[in-house]
């Protein structure tokens, strides 16, 4: 890909330098739509593979969520990714992509039920993995693995008493690993949470 | 008539007639030709087929009238991970289910939430419905399912199936 080509046509792109050397992109939130349009009609990436968001951690108070948009040319065999990070913690918004890629819908509505990060301009931005009442965005990093209680999904309509969505119990497994540097090996060892 | 069947049954001496209890002879209906109903849900449900074809053939048990409705079968097998959004359309179609009814959980999912302890998925099927025997495995063997299967006719072979008939 033309690197150069694409950056003289949006100037606002920042290079950013990945290890197995795909064209990779820092991109404004505004200038998403207008990027990618650009490489579909300009530079033959005909399909968006993939989404994936990004959640840079709780203590952060902005800047913190994010998204890679990961495009695919079949002409020319060959990858590029856009990476945008919405600014305002407490409500992530993207525009939607729906408009230029179709196949950016469910991979959207993943984004927002496990993220919740919203697209605007979405045709139908609800839940997909998990049930349309449920409270919480489970892939954020401040929740817990085990789960939080919630209200059952509506499947369960007349039967209310039989069970309950509560948090998995934790002991002996998973196991998690701690993210910080630890200086030993035996505290860098995945334990179970108990 | 053959030496073999003689030994068993003597026409001349026993009159056609055949004596035994209400119950063994119920429980004899039953254990040998239930009705399993696959309820396939993740990665078991592939051993639950390879149960129902040529090599394992469930077929030699008398368990091969696999029924998709829940009004035609007695026997659900829980093959897979449950999870909540699922969850509750297991619980209404075991309501659905005519009695007498069994539950199988097969595989470690079905039967504890298995690996995953997660926001998602309900621990253990018999959160929400009564199981009659576990099956271990990740998945589990055809073999092991099969095993289930016979415990299943042996457990329903103890049962006191009148009581029901004319307890009021």
């Amino acid at each position: 890909m033309e690197i150069e080509k694409f950056v003289s046509e949006l100037p606002a792109l920042k290079i950013r330098k990945t290890a197995d050397g795909i064209a990779s992109f820092d991109c404004s939130v505004e200038d998403l739509v207008l990027a990618s349009t650009i490489l579909r009609d300009k530079f033959n990436f005909e399909s968006l593979n993939n989404i994936s968001a990004l959640d840079f951690g709780e203590e952060l108070t902005e800047n913190r969520y994010g998204a890679v948009y990961h495009f695919y040319s079949h002409a020319n065999k060959e990858y590029a990714s856009l990476r945008v990070v919405c600014q305002s913690v407490k409500e992530p918004k993207i525009p939607s992509l729906c408009p230029v890629y179709k196949g950016a819908d469910w991979l959207e509505r993943e984004c927002f039920d496990m993220m919740g990060i919203v697209f605007e301009g979405h045709p139908r931005l609800a839940r997909i993995l998990m049930w349309d009442n449920y409270p919480y965005y489970p892939l954020r990093k401040d929740f817990p693995l085990a789960g939080k209680e919630a209200p059952l999904p509506p499947s369960f309509e007349g039967n209310e008493n039989a069970t309950k969505v509560e948090p998995a119990p934790e002991e002996g497994g998973p196991f998690h690993a701690p993210s910080s540097s630890t200086e030993f090996c035996a505290q860098r060892e995945p334990r179970s949470a108990e | 008539m053959d030496d073999f069947t003689q030994q068993g049954f003597d026409a001349k001496n026993e009159q056609g007639f055949v004596y035994t209890k209400l119950d063994a002879a119920i429980n004899w209906v039953r254990a040998n030709s239930i009705w399993p109903q696959p309820m396939g849900l993740a990665c078991c449900a592939i051993e639950l087929m390879a149960v129902g074809g040529s090599r394992f053939d469930i077929a030699r048990f008398g368990m091969e009238v696999m029924r998709f409705s829940p009004r035609q079968s007695d026997c659900m097998i829980v093959a897979g991970t449950v999870s909540y959004k699922m969850a509750g359309s297991i619980k209404r179609i075991y309501d659905q289910m005519a009695s007498p009814k069994w539950v199988i959980a097969m595989g470690a999912c079905a039967s504890s939430g298995g690996m995953f302890r997660t926001y998602s998925t309900l621990q253990g099927v018999d959160k929400i419905i009564p199981v009659d025997v576990y099956v271990a495995g990740c998945p589990t063997r055809p073999e092991a399912l099969l095993d289930a299967m016979v415990s299943l006719q042996k457990k329903i072979g103890q049962e006191r199936s009148t009581k029901a008939l004319f307890s009021k």
